[in-house]
C-alpha cells in the first residue's frame, strides 16, 4: 500500500541493495564443482562427500551474511527484516547448491526461536543457520502417521539425575538422522490425555547414549531415510521447548513451517542435481530432446496442453505467494499460504509424471544406466515427489485443513 | 506492506470499496430472481430483462471512467482497480454493460491520439455504453470477418454482413466492427441506430446478460471513425478482455464457493453435516484452490499490462485458462453438491452457474488460451 513515502523509502532502498550484494556475491563466489553426483533435495543426502561439500556451501553463505539474515544478531543472525526472501531469491537465480541443513532451518529454528529459553536459543540456533549442527524430525512412528498426536515414545523420570528424563520410543521415515547432531522430538509425557499430553523437546542423536540410527532404504533404491530407536536416553529438561503438555501447539509452529506457511521465512534456495531444473522450463527442455510421432515431441498437441497446463498451475503459484504478501488482495490470512505445500508437492508431481511420459519408453532408464535422458533424474523425481506429497501430512489432510481452517467446514 | 502490490494501491482499494457499496445497493437478486422467473419455459425468453438503469449511476461513480486517460477526461487507475470491479461484478452477477464498456475503453485507450479514438474515449467518459462486434458466427476473431467493406473514392467505407455474439448489443449506443476489405481488416467505430444497422437479441443461456447479432446492409462510415491498426489493435486490446472476463469468473467462482461452504455446514445427511465428509469437502478445496489460482493469475496480468510488461500476453491467456478452469469446475459442484435443491430454478445457484458458463465460452476458451501459452513458452 502506499504510505508516506519516508516510511518505506528506507527499507525498500536498504532491500534493493541487500539484493545487490547478494547477488554480486553469489557472482563471485561460486563453488567448485561438486565431487559427487548431488542429490534432487537437501533430505536424500545420503553420503559423507555430498555432505561435506554441502556443509562446507552453507557455511559460507551464512558467513557472507546470506542465511539467516532475519534472525536477530544475538541468536548468530543478520538482524534484519524481510531479507532472507531476497536472499532465496538470489540463490535460486544463481542455480548455487541448496542449503543442506533443511531441517534445522526450515523445522527447527522457527520452533526454537519461537518457544525456547533464551540460554538456548543463543546456543543452538548459530550452528543450525550455519549449517555446522544438522538437525533431524522426531515426529512421525510406525503407528503414527497423519494422526500425529497418538505418538508413543514416552519420557520417564530418571532416578541417577533428578528432574531430568529417560526416552524410550521408536521414530521413523527419519530424513537426515544417519548425519544429525541434533533432533526435534514429539513425545508422549502423560496418558491421560491424547493432545495434551504431548511435550516437546529438542535431544542430541550422534554419540548420544541409547540412540540408534538405522538407515531405510526408500522405493527409489536410494538411503537418507532412517528409523531411530531410543532405549533409556538421557533427556534434559532445560531441552524443553514450551511447558510440557503444549507439546502439540509447539508442535503447530513446527508444521506451518514446514508447510511454508509460517510467519519466518525459511532460508532456502539453490538447486540440487546438476543439469535438471524440476520445472516447466525443464520440461520444455527434455520435451525438445525427445519424439513423438517421428517429430519432436514439443509438436504434440497433446504434450504442448499438458506442458501449458502445468506453467499456468506454476505461475498461478508463484504469483499466489506475491498476492499472498499484498494483505489487501486475499479475504482470510491463512487461506493462501496453507495451500503452499499442497499445491506445491502436488505440481511436482505431476511434472515428473509428464516429463515421463514425454521421455516414453526411454522413462524405463534408471540412475544407473548411462544412456538415460537426463541421467534418470525424472524418474527419481517422480518417485521422490511421493515422499512430498506424504511427509508433513499427507494431501489428504491437508485438504482437511484446508476445509476446516479456511472454509470452516466442520471435522471429518 | 512497502508497496502496492500488482499496482493495488489506496486509490484501488477505495475504488473497490464504492463498488462493493454500489453493488451491495444495486445487485438485487430477488429483482433478478422476479424478472426471470416469470417464465422460466426455456423455449421463450424472459418477459422482462434485467434494466441497465444502474449503468449510469455507476458510470458517475467512475466504473467506465477509470478506464480512460485523464486526456480524454477520465481518472486512469490501474488496471487492478478495474479487476477488483468486474470481480465484485461476477460475485453479484451484475447484469450491465459495464465490462463491454470497459473491453472497448482500454482497445480505444491504445489510440487514443486517433481521431476516432479520441472521439470514442469522450463519449465513453460521458457516460455512453459500447461493445466489441468482432465475432464470426463461430465465436472467431482472428480470421476472416463475416462483416466485408468496399471503400470509396473519399475513403468512407460500406459495410455489409453480420457479426455475432456481441455482448449487450441491445444496450451499447456505440459499436466496434471488425470489417475485411481490400486492404485488409479494419475497426470501425459505429453508432448502434446508424442507417443499415439492425441487431437480434439472441435467446441465451446466462439470464445475467445480454447479447445479439448485429446485421449490416450497406452501413456507410466515414474514415474518421476507422480506429488505426485493424488487426494488430485488437490483438494488442484482447488480453483485456481476457483479463476482465477472467476477473468476473473469479468473483462469480468465488460467490459459488463460499455459497455452497455454507450449505455444505448446515445441510445435514446421516446426522452429520455433509461438508464433514470429504467427498464434500475435498472438491470444494480443490475449487478454492483453482479460483486463488486465477485470481494471482488475474492481477498478476493487469500489473503486467499496465507496465507494458514482455510477458502481459502470456498472464492474461494463462488468466483467461485459469479462470476458465476454475469457473468450470466451481460451478459442476456448487450444483452438484448443493444436490436436488441445486437442480432447481428456486436456488440461486444457477445465475452464477450460467453466467460462468457464458463467461467461459467468450473469447476463446481453457483449449484455445492454453494452446497460446504453448506456443508462447515452447516456440516463442
Amino acid at each position: 500500500m502506499t504510505t508516506a513515502p519516508d516510511a518505506q523509502a528506507e527499507p525498500r532502498r536498504e532491500q534493493e541493495e541487500f539484493r545487490t550484494y547478494c547477488r554480486a556475491w553469489l557472482h563471485d563466489n561460486r563453488p567448485p564443482p561438486a565431487p559427487v553426483r548431488l542429490p534432487q533435495h537437501p533430505i536424500e543426502t545420503m553420503t559423507r562427500a555430498q555432505l561435506d561439500y554441502l556443509q562446507a556451501w552453507q557455511k559460507r553463505c551464512y558467513d557472507a551474511g546470506l542465511v539467516g539474515a532475519d534472525y536477530p544478531k544475538e541468536y548468530g543472525g543478520g538482524g534484519n527484516k524481510g531479507f532472507q526472501r531476497i536472499a532465496n531469491e538470489e540463490m535460486n537465480r544463481a542455480r548455487t547448491p541448496f542449503l543442506v541443513n533443511m531441517i534445522g532451518l526450515g523445522m527447527a529454528a522457527p520452533t526454537i526461536y519461537h518457544h525456547a529459553q533464551e540460554e538456548l536459543k543463543r546456543e543452538l540456533l548459530p550452528g543450525i543457520l550455519s549449517g555446522e549442527q544438522i538437525w533431524c524430525q522426531g515426529f512421525s512412528e510406525p503407528g503414527s502417521g497423519s494422526d500425529l498426536a497418538s505418538v508413543q515414545a514416552s519420557l520417564t523420570p530418571d532416578a541417577a539425575s533428578p528432574g531430568d528424563f529417560l526416552l524410550n520410543g521408536h521414530k521413523v521415515w527419519t530424513s537426515l538422522a544417519h548425519f544429525a547432531q541434533w533432533m526435534i522430538l514429539l513425545v508422549r509425557t502423560s496418558r491421560e490425555h491424547k493432545h495434551k499430553g504431548l511435550s516437546y523437546y529438542v535431544v542430541p542423536v550422534e554419540g548420544h547414549r541409547g540412540v540408534t540410527v538405522r538407515p531405510l532404504i526408500k522405493m527409489t533404491g536410494e538411503a537418507g531415510f532412517n528409523e531411530v530407536l531410543f532405549e533409556d536416553t538421557p533427556v534434559k529438561e532445560a531441552w524443553r521447548l514450551g511447558k510440557t503438555g503444549e507439546g502439540w501447539n509447539v508442535a503447530m509452529t513446527t508444521l506451518l513451517h514446514e508447510r511454508g506457511a509460517g510467519p519466518l521465512v525459511t532460508p532456502a534456495g539453490g538447486v540440487g542435481s546438476e543439469g535438471l531444473a524440476h520445472n516447466v522450463r525443464g520440461l520444455i527442455a527434455l520435451a525438445k530432446t525427445q519424439r513423438r510421432n517421428g517429430r519432436p515431441a514439443t509438436e504434440d498437441p497433446q504434450v504442448r496442453a499438458r506442458i501449458a497446463a502445468l506453467a499456468i498451475r506454476e505461475r498461478g503459484l508463484a504469483e499466489n505467494g506475491k498476492r499472498a504478501r499484498s494483505g489487501t488482495l486475499v479475504d482470510h490470512p491463512m487461506r493462501l499460504p496453507l495451500q503452499v505445500k499442497l499445491a506445491g508437492t502436488e505440481l511436482l508431481q505431476d511434472l515428473a509424471a509428464a516429463a515421463l511420459e514425454i521421455e516414453g519408453p526411454a522413462a524405463s532408464l534408471y540412475l544407473s544406466d548411462e544412456r538415460a535422458p537426463a541421467e534418470g533424474q525424472w524418474p527419481l523425481a517422480y518417485m521422490n515427489s511421493f515422499g512430498a506429497t506424504i511427509a508433513a501430512g499427507t494431501s489428504e489432510i491437508q485438504r482437511n485443513i484446508l476445509g476446516e481452517r479456511v472454509l470452516g467446514l466442520p471435522k471429518s | 506492506m512497502s508497496q502496492a502490490t500488482y499496482g493495488f494501491d489506496d486509490d484501488c482499494a477505495l475504488f473497490r470499496e464504492s463498488a462493493r457499496k454500489f453493488l451491495g445497493a444495486n445487485a438485487d437478486l430477488a429483482a433478478l430472481r422476479q424478472a426471470t422467473a416469470l417464465d422460466p419455459e426455456p423455449m421463450r425468453m424472459p418477459t422482462a430483462w434485467p434494466s441497465d438503469d444502474a449503468f449510469r449511476a455507476g458510470a458517475e461513480l467512475g466504473f467506465v471512467a477509470a478506464a480512460v486517460p485523464e486526456a480524454q477526461g477520465g481518472l486512469q487507475l490501474p488496471r487492478a482497480a478495474l479487476a477488483a470491479l468486474a470481480e465484485e461484478l461476477g460475485r453479484h452477477a451484475f447484469p450491465s454493460a459495464i465490462e463491454s464498456t470497459l473491453m472497448v475503453a482500454f482497445l480505444a485507450r491504445r489510440v487514443a491520439d486517433s481521431e476516432a479514438g479520441g472521439a470514442l474515449l469522450g463519449h465513453l467518459a460521458e457516460g455512453a455504453r459500447a461493445t466489441l462486434a468482432v465475432c464470426d458466427a463461430y465465436g472467431e476473431w482472428e480470421h476472416t470477418a463475416s462483416v466485408t467493406h468496399t471503400v470509396s473514392g473519399s475513403g468512407a467505407l460500406t459495410l455489409t454482413g453480420s457479426t455475432h455474439f456481441v455482448q449487450d448489443a441491445g444496450k451499447a449506443e456505440w459499436l466496434v466492427v471488425r470489417s475485411t476489405g481490400p486492404d485488409g481488416a479494419a475497426l470501425v467505430v459505429l453508432p448502434r441506430d446508424a442507417a443499415g444497422v439492425t441487431h437480434r437479441r439472441d435467446g441465451i443461456v446466462d439470464l445475467t446478460r445480454e447479447q445479439g447479432t448485429v446485421q449490416l446492409e450497406g452501413v456507410v462510415a466515414e474514415a474518421s471513425a476507422v480506429l488505426p491498426g485493424g488487426d494488430a489493435l485488437l490483438a494488442s486490446a484482447m488480453p483485456d478482455a481476457w483479463l476482465l472476463l477472467a476477473a468476473d469468473m473469479v468473483g462469480t467462482s468465488e460467490w459459488l464457493l463460499q455459497t455452497t461452504v455454507e450449505y455444505a455446514k448446515v445441510r445435514t445427511q446421516f446426522d452429520r453435516a455433509i461438508g464433514s465428509y470429504q467427498g464434500v469437502k475435498h472438491p470444494l478445496v480443490n475449487a478454492m484452490m483453482s479460483v486463488d489460482r486465477a485470481k494471482s493469475l488475474v492481477y498478476a496480468a493487469a500489473e503486467a499490462l499496465d507496465e507494458g510488461r514482455d510477458d502481459a500476453r502470456l498472464l492474461a491467456h494463462m488468466a483467461k485458462a485459469a479462470a476458465t478452469e476454475a469457473a468450470d469446475f466451481t460451478s459442476s459442484r456448487a450444483v452438484q453438491l448443493h444436490g436436488g435443491i441445486g437442480f432447481t430454478w428456486e436456488s440461486d445457484v444457477h445465475f452464477f452457474f450460467k453466467r460462468n458458463k457464458h463467461s467461459e465460452l467468450l473469447f476463446g476458451d481453457a483449449a484455445y488460451h492454453k494452446a497460446r501459452v504453448a506456443d508462447l513458452l515452447i516456440d516463442g
